[in-house]
């Protein structure tokens, strides 16, 4: 989905893609998926005092298909690793996924036989977020480089090259 | 010529999938409807399965403190105390006065956080949606004290065995005197929102009713139970910590229904404030550590300066305190109802078993029963009522 | 309470009762497998003990320790009273080649997720549980996680991530 399909392959456009980039990383919206302690920083992150919709987060869709942003917050247990990858796949083209806290990143505290050590082992994952759980402005400053990261895309990435890592 | 019969009554099922805005959390219920009343909900969980206590079980009774926090992630505090009121249970440990003091003002700090977040977001599902932002508002002060008092925003480790971590900080008395007095008159101000709003009401009484001899049955506890007409509260029946000198009441209710829970948890919050400035008011001198060596760490102070604190706490850190053979149970009244420790030692220094009571697992065994038929949106509505965390049911 | 519960028990129970135990001035008493239902259904609906909160049912694996020798399961019941105050234990040992004791569903409804609770993490089969299945462990583990022979996890952390040679996406 998305602009890439509909543009021939011999165009090459740069202020094109300044204007797409800039109006996808202004209204991302995000997928309400908290699972376990980090989610309560993410709803604090979302909540009053330290205010995301200035950022252009203004809602948390709660339904894969309308969400651009899925922020993986909390640990992600063996009963729960093929829901995730679902989700993840019921997202459409543009998707971004941020993984926040250790215990999403890579395990965590819990190193046993009941969690998925880090969730990049089942989905792509763009930002990692340290912490136990992380601050606030922490998550901010995660969503603040993935800005930057979407600033340098550019629309002759096909979409079957979605989800690979570029550094 | 042909006759169709009518079509004979059929039921849907339904997954209210793990992925939910109101099943807060990981939870996963399978309805079976009939039309919009429910036959039968059958709650499925295990999508949030950590192995807290057989991590627990591996390491040493000081390393296994920190896991503890992550049980029941909006009361941490409370967690930390009831591990270490078990454990100095088992090594027969006696703390100072200053310490009981103060662990009680931060358990009831704790109480009022969790049950403002219990507030936002029960409220947030039945329509009201401002009322997050301003439980959270409210939370964000309390949160600030657990960052002065042990550095970190929610899971502080602020409780150790045998005392505190550090001393309290030197601001603590006034930052508390400001919490309770902002909070005590924002609590009115929520009353006037929700407690006479026609809307609120509808949704909530006589929704999701128990009887007091079916909550009985099913070991129910906290305010699910008082909200019966029950009265068994932990700190009342079996005092810990110094609970025996705080002069409080604990709130019953009568119907049994959502209403009647949301009153409890309201007036919980009052009387905790009230035991929050009775700590403050009376809080002793003295250390904030019990003098045990061998099994308590002496103070940060001590280790720096005089040579056998530091010898101590080598050995202490590296090799733990090896445990009697025996087991203990030790239950404390978290936000939530009934959480219990059962610590069993064996003679080594890791403990052969660990076992979290959870009142939510077993709280929530009792969905069933509160949303048998009743509506499909009031199953939402007592989920909420019930204040579960999905962290502490799946451990 | 403490000692006219114990008379109380032995009289009606002489079998059954094999031992008291007292620690920290908690009293658990061990009784045999086959004893356990009669005594939780006379103690609920007893006049004089009432006792109708059962807190917690839990198990305690001693592999390898010297206790094993009685029983290497310990299933612990946790009673309470509300009249008294009082909380009391009941021990049973099971070996085991026979890891099976009554459930007692029929007596506190909520036994019904604790039983299964326990059956999923060590292998205690509950006699006349209307549904023991699996409740928080993932479908496809097999074997039952918090006994002491089952590992607590199988790999180790490895660092291997560097500048040359980055990690393998997953597609």
């Amino acid at each position: 989905m998305g602009l890439e399909e509909s543009i021939p392959d011999s165009i090459i456009l740069t202020q094109l893609d300044k204007m797409v980039n800039w109006a996808r990383k202004r209204s991302m919206w995000p997928l309400g998926f908290g699972l376990a302690c980090c989610a309560i920083e993410m709803i604090s992150t979302f909540a009053s005092h330290f205010d995301l919709a200035r950022y252009g987060m203004e809602v948390m869709r709660a339904s894969p298909r309308q969400a651009d942003l899925m922020i993986v917050a909390g640990r992600v247990s063996v009963k729960m690793a093929p829901v995730v990858k679902t989700l993840y796949e019921q997202m459409p083209n543009p998707k971004w996924v941020i993984s926040m806290g250790a215990c999403a990143s890579c395990g965590g505290v819990f190193n046993n036989y009941a969690l998925v050590q880090g969730v990049d082992r089942i989905i792509p994952v763009d930002i990692y977020v340290p912490g136990c759980p992380p601050r606030p402005e922490q998550l901010m400053d995660g969503i603040l480089k993935l800005f930057e990261k979407v600033e340098k895309d550019s629309l002759k990435k096909k979409h079957e090259e979605w989800g690979r890592q570029t550094v | 010529m042909t006759t169709t019969k009518p079509a004979e009554p059929k039921t849907i099922t339904l997954n209210m999938g793990p992925q939910h805005p109101s099943t807060h959390g990981v939870l996963r219920v399978k309805l079976e409807l009939d039309g919009e009343r429910v036959i039968h909900a059958e709650p499925i969980i295990g999508y949030l399965h950590t192995g807290i206590e057989k991590t627990m079980e591996s390491k040493l009774y000081y390393k296994a403190l920190p896991a503890t926090d992550r049980i029941d992630y909006l009361a941490p505090m409370s967690n930390n105390l009831g591990y270490c009121l078990a454990v100095e249970k088992l090594m027969d440990i006696e703390v100072p006065d200053k310490v009981k003091w103060a662990r009680v003002c931060l358990a009831e700090l704790t109480r009022v956080s969790s049950h403002l977040v219990w507030l936002g977001t029960h409220a947030l599902d039945l329509g009201a949606a401002s009322m997050l932002l301003y439980a959270f508002r409210e939370r964000e002060s309390i949160v600030d004290i657990y960052e002065a008092c042990g550095g970190q925003r929610m899971m502080t480790s602020y409780i150790r065995i045998g005392g505190l971590s550090k001393d309290l900080p030197t601001d603590f008395d006034k930052k508390v005197r400001n919490i309770i007095k902002t909070i005590r008159e924002k609590i009115k101000d929520y009353e006037t929102l929700l407690s006479e709003n026609p809307i609120f009401i509808n949704r909530t009484k006589g929704v999701a009713v128990i009887s007091a001899d079916d909550a009985i049955n099913y070991s129910l506890s906290g305010p699910l139970l008082r909200g019966s007409g029950v009265n068994y509260d932990v700190r009342k029946a079996n005092p810990y910590s110094g609970y025996e000198n705080f002069n409080f009441v604990v709130p019953l209710g009568k119907n049994g229904d959502a209403y009647d829970r949301y009153l409890i948890r309201l007036e919980e919050m009052r009387q905790s404030l009230n035991i929050a400035e009775q700590a403050i008011n009376g809080m002793p001198e003295g250390p904030y550590r019990a003098h045990v060596p061998g099994v308590v760490l002496p103070p940060k102070e001590d280790v720096l300066y005089k040579m056998e604190s530091l010898i101590f706490h080598f050995k202490i850190i590296t090799d733990g305190f090896k445990a009697p053979v025996g087991s203990v149970y030790q239950a404390i009244e978290s936000p939530k109802g009934e959480l219990g420790f059962f610590i069993t030692g064996d003679g080594t220094n890791k403990p052969r078993r660990v076992r979290v009571r959870p009142p939510s697992f077993v709280n929530l065994g009792s969905l069933p029963k509160l949303s048998e038929g009743s509506l499909l949106s009031d199953v939402i509505c007592a989920i909420g009522s019930i204040d579960i965390v999905l962290g502490e049911v799946d451990r | 309470m403490k000692d006219e519960l114990t008379s109380f028990l032995n009289e009606r129970f002489a079998g059954g009762i094999l031992a008291v135990e007292e620690f920290r001035s908690q009293i658990s008493y061990r009784i045999k497998p086959e004893a356990l239902f009669l005594i939780c259904e006379t103690l609920q609906k007893d006049g004089q003990f009432a006792v109708k909160y059962l807190a917690d049912i839990t198990c305690v694996d001693w592999l390898g320790h010297e206790r094993e020798k009685e029983g290497r399961f310990e299933v612990v019941y946790n009673l309470y009273s509300y009249r008294y105050k009082y909380r009391f234990f009941l021990n049973v040992r099971l070996n085991p080649d026979r890891p099976k004791v009554a459930s007692l569903t029929p007596i506190w409804k909520g036994a019904n997720w604790l039983e299964r609770e326990v059956f999923d993490l060590f292998g205690i089969i509950f006699e006349g549980h209307p549904n023991l299945t699996k409740i928080v462990t993932p479908d496809e583990l097999e074997g039952h996680p918090l006994r002491k022979d089952f590992p607590l996890t199988w790999e180790q952390p490895h660092f291997s991530w560097n500048k040359d040679d980055p990690p393998e996406v997953i597609k």
